[in-house]
């Protein structure tokens, strides 16, 4: 994996076409066209969005729901694999099911909304149910983008849970209990005992979800293929598109180093602290 | 911790799972009709006849079976590969001190991060070297290559719960280190090798990007990718599009449910150190 990351560099600095078997060097051409693209700073924010989207919402999703299943519940176990069996399913496999939930006429969603409708205009609001039909999750510019996360938060959520019930096995009963004893309960005793001694899970989940998000390339590709308009464009599908379909190897190979630039920064914090730990158990 | 919920939390929570499940439950609703039925009555109306035809239909007609045949093709060896050669490389990096130990384990580690999307021009044109590209061969090579990362990462975390006087002992009974390997290393990670058998199995299974990426010919794609290319084939049929994807997520919940425990455990062994 080192060689083709190092490739991936050298490409960027090339006019390569991904098919002819010689290419020229052309310096940082790349990079001075790919920050003039108005497609890479769509692309870019909308990762951002992702990122930001990631870190709140399966996250503290998944938190609640593991703390809850701690306790005992009945059907525990139910639960808990309703929650985590998306995960299970292949990203592609999500994104075919919910391009047909989202779709108009056909779909899931939009069939649960008019039912909604049908039963405010039952109780004598003036709404029409048939409106329900006509909103198109994917096909609009603006909605597009939700529409996408909305599958990827279901997906991701069960991960969370796991990882943070994983953590919760390793708090201490005695300090809970201890805990309960001076008083504390609920939200006090998850703020000020639970929540801070999850910490090394919390670096975790945030590692992990930062570069889920970055690494987002399959809904996307499925379900709108960073359309309509590129509103649902993330760089590694813009980086596809440009490779595969525009056939300008060198470029993607630029929107790579971008992408890569932005990953490292949690792979390196990750790194740093798996160091620190290592050097901690050498003593 | 002793202290039971309240009802209403217990409701909620039931609530929640239900709701998540529901996408699953409505896609397996709507595989059982016909799009007749669906389009004319809607979703929500009682539909006038179940049927199997869907399923029948993806499976053979729009080519589920032979994706799904061409996803075990590649699994399989890449699955076994990655066991081979994690379990060799975690043994090497536990029981051998050396200088390069870590920044090889920090290699493994990291690399497993990286957005793969990252590596796909270099690898598409080294398939074309190498002669691979649009063969079985190519994604069983690169996934094998890909996932040794956190194969060996997590097998080494496992490795370093066993006793180095057990080895020792082993070197002073008089066996070689190939034996060591065979005989003692693998029957002590056989937990760890089932939990990243299960994992590996259902990522590589489920691969999207190298199927796209290292394969054109369509009699070659796994299932993934087949079915995408089933979404614009059949671009408004959706009944029979659901049943495809049904059947394309069977393999893994097979697995899961079999093996549900090792699945969980790989998760979160990569995670947390019990």
């Amino acid at each position: 994996m080192v060689y083709p990351t190092l490739a991936t560099f050298a490409l960027a600095f090339s006019d390569w076409d991904g098919v002819s078997p010689r290419w020229n060097w052309v310096g940082l051409e790349n990079f001075a066209r790919l920050f003039r693209d108005p497609v890479f700073y769509q692309a870019l924010g909308n990762n951002l969005i992702w990122v930001a989207v990631f870190l709140l919402l399966p996250t503290s999703a998944g938190l609640a729901l593991a703390y809850l299943l701690n306790h005992p519940v009945p059907g525990e176990r139910f639960l808990k694999v309703s929650f985590y069996l998306p995960l299970v399913l292949s990203p592609a496999v999500v994104a075919v099911v919910w391009s047909w939930i989202y779709h108009p006429q056909q779909g899931l969603l939009n069939a649960l909304l008019a039912a909604v409708l049908k039963g405010l205009a039952a109780l004598g609001l003036q709404v029409d149910p048939e409106a329900a039909y006509r909103i198109g999750w994917l096909g609009d510019p603006k909605l597009a983008l939700a529409a996408i996360l909305g599958a990827a938060c279901w997906r991701q959520v069960g991960y969370v849970m796991l990882l943070y019930l994983a953590g919760l096995k390793t708090v201490d009963p005695q300090v809970v209990e201890a805990a309960l004893v001076d008083g504390a309960t609920g939200w006090t005793l998850f703020r000020r005992i639970i929540f801070p001694l999850l910490a090394p899970i919390t670096v975790i989940v945030v590692v992990v979800s930062t570069v889920d998000s970055l690494r987002s390339f399959d809904l996307v590709y499925v379900m709108t293929r960073g359309g309509p308009f590129h509103s649902s464009e993330v760089l590694a599908n813009y980086m596809y598109l440009s490779a595969f379909h525009d056939y300008r190897m060198g470029y993607a190979a630029a929107i790579a180093v971008v992408l890569f630039a932005i990953t490292f920064v949690p792979i390196a914090f990750f790194l740093w602290r798996a160091v620190k730990e290592e050097v901690k158990e050498e003593g | 911790m002793k202290v039971r919920l309240s009802p209403f939390v217990v409701g909620l929570l039931w609530a929640a799972a239900l709701l998540w499940l529901f996408p699953l439950v409505g896609a397996f609703l709507v595989s059982l009709r016909t799009l007749d039925d669906l389009t004319l009555r809607g979703f929500w109306s009682w539909p006038r006849e179940i049927t199997l035809d869907n399923y029948v239909q993806a499976w053979a007609e729009a080519g589920i079976s032979r994706y799904l045949l061409n996803s075990f093709i590649i699994t399989l060896p890449s699955l076994f590969g990655i066991l081979v050669l994690s379990s060799m490389a975690a043994y090497a990096l536990v029981r051998f001190r050396f200088r390069l130990a870590l920044p090889i384990f920090l290699l493994f580690l990291g690399f497993n991060m990286v957005p793969f999307q990252m590596l796909m021009l270099p690898v598409f044109r080294l398939a074309n070297q190498l002669g691979v590209y649009d063969t079985y061969l190519a994604p069983i090579l690169f996934h094998t290559a890909f996932q040794l990362g956190f194969a060996t990462f997590v097998l080494r975390n496992f490795m370093r719960t066993i006793p180095t006087s057990l080895f020792e002992s082993a070197v002073v009974d008089g066996a070689g280190e190939w034996t060591i390997w065979r005989r003692i290393a693998l029957p002590l990670m056989l937990p760890g090798l089932a939990a990243i058998a299960t994992l590996e199995f259902t990522w590589i299974f489920n691969d999207f990007l190298w199927g796209l990426v290292l394969l054109s010919r369509d009699e070659l794609k796994p299932i993934t990718t087949g079915l995408a290319n089933l979404k614009g084939q059949y671009i408004a049929d959706w009944p029979l599009i659901v049943a495809g994807s049904l059947l394309a997520t069977l393999p893994t919940l097979i697995v899961f449910f079999g093996l549900q425990r090792y699945f969980i455990q790989g998760l979160t062994l990569g995670a947390t150190k019990e």
